[in-house]
């Protein structure tokens, strides 16, 4: 039944890498069933699910109808079923009408019924902005989800991490939401298909991205390549940034976050998303009930401006980018 | 089919007069041998609305105690309940809201199982799997896509072993069906042909709102446009609703489309034991459908008929009791389980940062030991 060997080894799409997951995790297991909006034929709007309809049929590659709420709604019966259903959400800003089935019912149910009830759902999000989109099509919601018990959220950054995180999300026991950001979505990588090595990080573990001694930066998602980038660059001016991409965003491995920060003592959290009441709220929070004799500065946060999502010709200006990382990394000498 | 000027016909006309096996005073119509009634099956349904009833006003009575913190009384919706739960088999699955205590007794749910939500000592109450009926839904209408779904993977599963032949049944009320997840719900089981029965309990009310101020189309009405086979039946009646949920879970077993059943009944107790029914709704309406007590109806005829003797009634009198004298006290053993299972429960598996907070949780409550 699998395909894999059908994709060679080498450089994949972070997209295509996620393709590959996808064809694993169905191959492996026969209660996994792919749900969404123009998913089958048409593979999805970002072709994500290219040809899986054609490998395993319209039985376990469903065309949803135009209906949010009614595709998580339906997905936590079939979980209740035995399914593993994974739910394709077309753009971020689309996911609100299922706000309540996911917050209120597919979170809860677990805790609700005493552990009884085990609804492995994953609902796919394509995230972000930088593609020059329209309103609605680039939003980060993350933080809405990470508030609420019971839900676990992750972003995947790239290629050969989006292979595995997909699979490992899938084979979770609880529910999922699952980032994928789409402006990186053709970001190349060397990938190796095929199941998720032993020593694949755990899907609630954040990975180190470039270690580095005088400067931690936080990132997740599409920020994680420009946090690489302002390292390289801070490299140049004589400053080692250690990059962590923090992968789970609920629950966060403040494990590895401590121990860089102890380590450096000057942290920067970046993301797309507002900074006001979001992840990089917490994360200062915490490093700095935990860290705060060993800090040389303030936590510092780089995020998207609190206004809505802007028009497509001025998201350069919202969106952080390497030099407000850098800005940020010269705050933290200032102490 | 008996003269039905006296039916409502809320929310506007609806066009089909319900259907009816049982009249008002206990005789039984045209039709009802086509139906199978007999004497057992009468008697059995009785018992379980007699046993419902008897439930549930202990149940308000212990929140008049005190000893629940709220209460959703089933009074008078026996029949529509009991009716159609009785036509399933103990393999189908049951997607309820949150007034379905008489179908849910039938399911074999213990008292205790019932309370635990409104003692406040649990969310759910029961194991879902145990009895094939799932846990109450309190956001409106979000049980309607979870049943959907379920029947889909019970579809899926049907076309890889012949032998699977459950179906799924859905509560929601009138109002519920306002609910943009319970549109979603209808168009999608019918489009994808979903093992399915949606029973809408049209109890006339959604708190103080009239179903003619939800729905401009009966019910039914709607859900033959989405294209559900849909039937109006008349709620207070056990039999016909039997009959009528019977036909519709054959045809859904053997292939058939979704159904959709509207059964016309009335909440007679107020909406929760917080609502003042009488700020809303006359005195005049409540006495005219206690005329058309669903559990009246069907002693008339056991009366008439000889069905049942009085030895049937006494017996049925002492269990009863019994049932109440346990309800009470598996109400009152009801205790909180501590919060740290909660802490446990919330995922599959317990993660680090719940582990940390529910120790430091724990370490808080024990430093006042
Ligand atoms: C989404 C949502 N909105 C509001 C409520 C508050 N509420 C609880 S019951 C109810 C009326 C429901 O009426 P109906 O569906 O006819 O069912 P009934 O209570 O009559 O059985 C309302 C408004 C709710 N539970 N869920």
């Amino acid at each position: 039944m699998s395909t894999t060997s059908e994709v060679s080894a080498g450089e994949l799409t972070l997209g295509a890498a996620l393709n590959a997951g996808l064809r694993q995790a169905m191959a492996d297991d026969e209660s996994v069933i792919l749900v969404g909006e123009d998913i089958g034929a048409l593979g999805g709007v970002f072709r994500v699910t290219d040809g899986l309809r054609a490998e395993f049929g319209d039985d376990r590659v469903i065309d949803s109808l135009l209906a949010e709420s009614g595709i998580v709604g339906t997905a936590i019966g079939l979980a209740l079923r035995g399914y593993r259903p994974v739910c394709e959400i077309q753009f971020d800003g689309f996911v609100y009408p299922a706000f309540d089935q996911i917050v209120s019912q597919l979170a809860k149910l677990r805790a609700r019924s005493g552990g009884r009830l085990r609804i492995p759902v994953t609902i796919r999000i394509p995230c972000g902005g930088g593609i020059g989109a329209v309103e609605h099509h680039s939003e980060s919601n993350e933080a809405y989800f990470c508030h609420t018990a019971g839900l676990r959220v992750v972003a995947c950054a790239g290629p050969a991490d989006a292979h595995w995180m997909i699979q490992q999300a899938i084979a979770c026991d609880d529910p999922v939401i699952f980032y994928e950001p789409k402006r990186r979505y053709w970001d190349k990588a060397p990938v190796e298909p095929g199941p998720v090595p032993p020593d694949a990080p755990a899907l609630d573990q954040a990975r180190i991205a470039r270690p580095g001694t005088d400067v931690t930066v936080i990132a997740y998602g599409p920020t994680v390549r420009v946090a690489l980038d302002a390292a390289t660059v801070a490299e140049s001016e004589g400053r080692s940034l250690e990059v962590i991409d923090l992968r789970s965003l609920s629950p966060v491995d403040f494990g590895t976050l401590t121990a860089s920060a102890r380590k450096t003592g000057r942290v920067v959290v970046v993301h797309e998303a507002p900074t006001f009441c979001g992840l990089g709220a917490e994360i200062a929070a915490e490093i700095t009930e935990r860290c705060f004799p060993l800090l040389e500065a303030p936590v510092q946060r780089v995020g998207g401006w609190n206004v809505p999502y802007p028009p497509a010709r001025t998201e350069e200006h919202y969106l952080p980018d390497l030099d407000r990382v850098l800005d940020a990394v010269d705050v933290t000498y200032q102490y | 089919m008996t003269d039905l000027t006296d039916v409502p016909t809320t929310p506007a006309d609806l066009g089909v007069a319900p259907m009816r096996l049982l009249g008002e005073d206990g005789e039984l119509l045209t039709g009802a041998a086509d139906a199978a009634v007999t004497a057992e099956l009468t008697r059995g349904l009785y018992r379980d609305m007699v046993l419902a009833r008897q439930f549930d006003q202990d149940a308000f009575n212990l929140q008049r105690q005190g000893e629940l913190g709220l209460w959703l009384s089933c009074r008078g919706q026996e029949a529509a309940q009991v009716g159609s739960i009785r036509a399933l088999r103990a393999s189908d699955h049951v997607f309820p809201s949150y007034r379905e205590h008489a179908a849910a007794l039938c399911r074999g749910l213990r008292p205790a199982e019932l309370l635990t939500q409104w003692r406040g000592t649990a969310h759910g109450g029961w194991d879902p799997g145990d009895y094939r009926f799932h846990l109450y839904s309190l956001v409106l209408s979000t049980q309607l896509l979870h049943a959907t779904g379920y029947a889909l993977g019970v579809a899926a599963d049907r076309r890889r072993e012949p032998g699977v032949d459950e179906i799924v049944l859905c509560y929601f009320g009138d109002g519920a069906a306002s609910q943009g997840d319970a549109n979603e719900a209808l168009n999608w089981a019918a489009v994808t042909g979903a093992p399915l029965v949606f029973f809408c309990q049209n109890n006339q009310w959604a708190i103080s709102t009239p179903s003619a101020a939800q729905s401009r189309t009966p019910l039914h009405v709607r859900a033959a446009g989405f294209g559900l086979t849909a039937t109006v039946v008349d709620g207070n009646d056990v039999l016909a609703v039997h009959a009528a949920t019977a036909a519709a879970a054959a045809r859904v077993r053997a292939g058939g489309p979704p159904e959709f059943i509207e059964a016309i009944t009335y909440r007679m107790a107020g909406h929760s034991t917080s609502d003042d029914p009488t700020r809303y709704r006359d005195a005049e309406e409540v006495e005219r459908w206690e005329r058309r007590d669903p559990l009246a109806r069907v002693r008339l005829l056991l009366d008439a008929r000889g069905w049942a003797g009085e030895e049937f009634h006494t017996a049925l009198k002492e269990e009863a009791t019994a049932l109440s004298e346990a309800t009470r006290a598996a109400c009152r053993a009801l205790t909180p389980p501590p919060l740290e299972d909660t802490f446990r429960h919330t995922l599959a598996e317990e993660t680090a940062a719940l582990r940390a907070e529910r120790e430091r949780y724990t370490e808080w409550r024990e430093s006042f030991a």
